[in-house]
């Protein structure tokens, strides 16, 4: 019984087009997108800064999609509005059930390609209580209503969570007219990158608040009012604190969960520190021919690496594979998470491209790489945060690694 | 001395501008780095990236961004010339949508397009 696809990829934002662009055109690709067209969370983003390292260019969300969307062949067979609800494992291939306006199909294929993003943490998962009235949103939402419906859903927002997207929706609504309260950030330090800091807060006059929570939401029909309160250095709050802030809307951005569901139902090996699936070098989770990438993989901060830990993927996809000889690649101190968690040796271990983030702000400090408790390699840096993700470029194939060798990254502090 | 943050790039590098006795940046790490603390003492200008507002039912509103950059001052008056305008005609990425915005020398250029194929004419909701 022939196999339908080579490979599916699912996912038709940033990381399924290059993924898909990055197949080796010999082989049959079905490109799945469950919205009515591609670009994923990236039509929505249209303030600029996408590209900056892939591109060298400065380009707004939309166009950085136009390209890969333009790249894709007419031999990569798209798909939209189409949604997956079932992935099977069987002994020669996989099988895919998905819904379009069509109806119900159920194709085969030899790989997988999950490229399926994230997705936000809402006001249940953080348990705010006090009344559920109109004009709760999660900064996502109210991006793709004002720049992809053209409705502006509040006069006077108040924003919780310092991270990218509640910075630059603190902006969008400024420049909307919209009288932004104020962003107000459980931890001491803002999540985002600094220079949004810059160009969204400062530059707008919007007010900072660090160590601060919203603890409670006011209002029946429509929000009328949170209360803020200060919390301390164990993220606690501090009674006595709390003030009422007048608003009309409260909008969240605490989070981005990747979007595991099918990663899940493959029972695929899972890693707590990104809450994605654990890959090799290659991409590949811990089941032949299923690969990850983009930010069902880790949430990143730079569009242009979800493209390239895409094109990974992409390019290893292939018919048949020789089986792995897995080492996993171990975490010390000062390390959130380091990708890929394991390395095939039976692969090149050549040009091997890591991620990973910082526990803490960090000044000065050294990421170092063991072999064995015997420290080979070490790379300075001025200083490391956790909001911005660092990307290192290394060879180990002249360390003639083996299965019993125990490899581990650490960060430790200069001086 | 004045300490900016560069937004050119993801690096954010912190920045030390000195104008007296003679203008000196440094903690850069590339020249535009430098172009932009420069620019960012005498005559502080931001790109601006917004919507418009269009006839076609599919794309009620259509992502656009300023050419160059626009000063500081200036991007609320923008942003309210913008909000007057209606887009009416289909456009591809690169296209003027609204040309020398306030005479600034700036266009509006659009970012997103406009696809109206044959499918999409016939669909019925």
């Amino acid at each position: 019984m022939m196999i339908d696809y080579d490979v599916i990829v699912i996912g038709g934002g940033p990381a399924g087009l290059a993924a898909a662009n990055a197949v080796s055109k010999d082989l049959r690709v079905l490109l799945l997108e469950r919205e009515n067209r591609l670009g994923g969370i990236l039509k929505q983003c249209i303030h600029d800064g996408f590209g900056l390292v892939r591109f060298k260019e400065k380009l707004t969300g939309p166009e950085y999609a136009s390209r890969f969307i333009n790249d894709l062949t007419d031999e990569i067979k798209v798909k939209t509005l189409a949604f997956v609800s079932r992935l099977e494992k069987r002994e020669e291939d996989y099988r895919l059930i998905y819904v379009d306006r069509e109806g119900l199909h159920t194709p085969t294929t030899k790989n997988i390609i999950l490229a399926t993003g994230c997705r936000e943490r809402t006001r249940n998962q953080i348990f705010i209580p006090g009344n559920r009235g109109s004009g709760i949103y999660t900064a996502g939402t109210v991006q793709n209503l004002i720049n992809l419906l053209g409705i502006c859903p509040c006069k006077k927002p108040l924003i919780l969570g310092s991270g990218d997207i509640g910075l630059i929706m603190a902006r969008r609504l400024k420049l909307e007219g919209a009288d932004v309260v104020g962003v107000y950030e459980i931890k001491s330090e803002p999540t985002g990158l600094t220079r949004n800091i810059h160009q969204c807060l400062l530059d707008y006059q919007i007010p900072l608040y660090l160590s601060h929570t919203v603890t409670k939401i006011i209002g029946r029909d429509r929000v009328e009012a949170v209360e803020v309160s200060a919390v301390d250095s164990k993220m606690q709050v501090i009674p006595g604190t709390e003030k009422i802030v007048a608003c009309d809307a409260l909008i969240l951005a605490v989070g981005l969960i990747p979007e595991n569901e099918l990663a899940e139902e493959l029972r695929l090996r899972m890693d707590p520190g990104t809450k994605g699936p654990i890959v090799d070098q290659n991409m590949m989770t811990s089941e032949s021919g299923v690969f990850a990438c983009g930010n069902c993989l880790h949430v990143n901060d730079l569009v242009d690496y979800v493209s390239e830990s895409a094109e990974t993927a992409g390019r290893a996809v292939a018919k048949e594979y020789q089986s792995r000889e897995l080492l996993a690649v171990n975490i010390g101190s000062g390390l959130a998470y380091l990708l890929p968690q394991v390395l095939d040796l039976n692969e090149n271990l050549n040009n091997l491209v890591f991620y990973f983030r910082s526990k803490e702000r960090l000044g000065t400090c050294r990421l170092i790489l063991s072999i064995d408790e015997k420290d080979v390699w070490e790379k300075t840096y001025a200083q490391i945060l956790p909001p911005e993700m660092e990307r290192i470029k290394l060879n180990l194939d002249k360390y003639n690694l083996n299965k019993n060798n125990k490899i581990q990254f650490r960060i430790e502090v200069k001086g | 001395m004045k300490e900016i943050v560069c937004i050119i790039c993801p690096n954010s590098c912190r920045l030390q501008v000195e104008t007296e006795p003679e203008l000196k940046v440094s903690g850069a790490k590339c020249k535009r780095g430098v172009e932009f603390a420069v620019q960012e003492i005498f005559d502080p200008r931001r790109s601006l990236t917004t919507t418009v507002k269009t006839i076609f039912p599919d794309y009620p509103v259509l992502s656009v961004s300023s050419s160059g950059d626009i000063s500081k001052e200036l991007i609320f008056p923008v942003m309210k010339e913008i909000r007057g305008f209606v887009l009416k005609r289909a456009v591809r990425i690169g296209e003027v949508v609204i040309s020398n915005i306030l005479d600034t020398g700036v266009d509006i250029i659009a970012t997103s397009e406009v696809r109206i194929t044959k499918e999409k004419e016939n669909e019925t909701i």
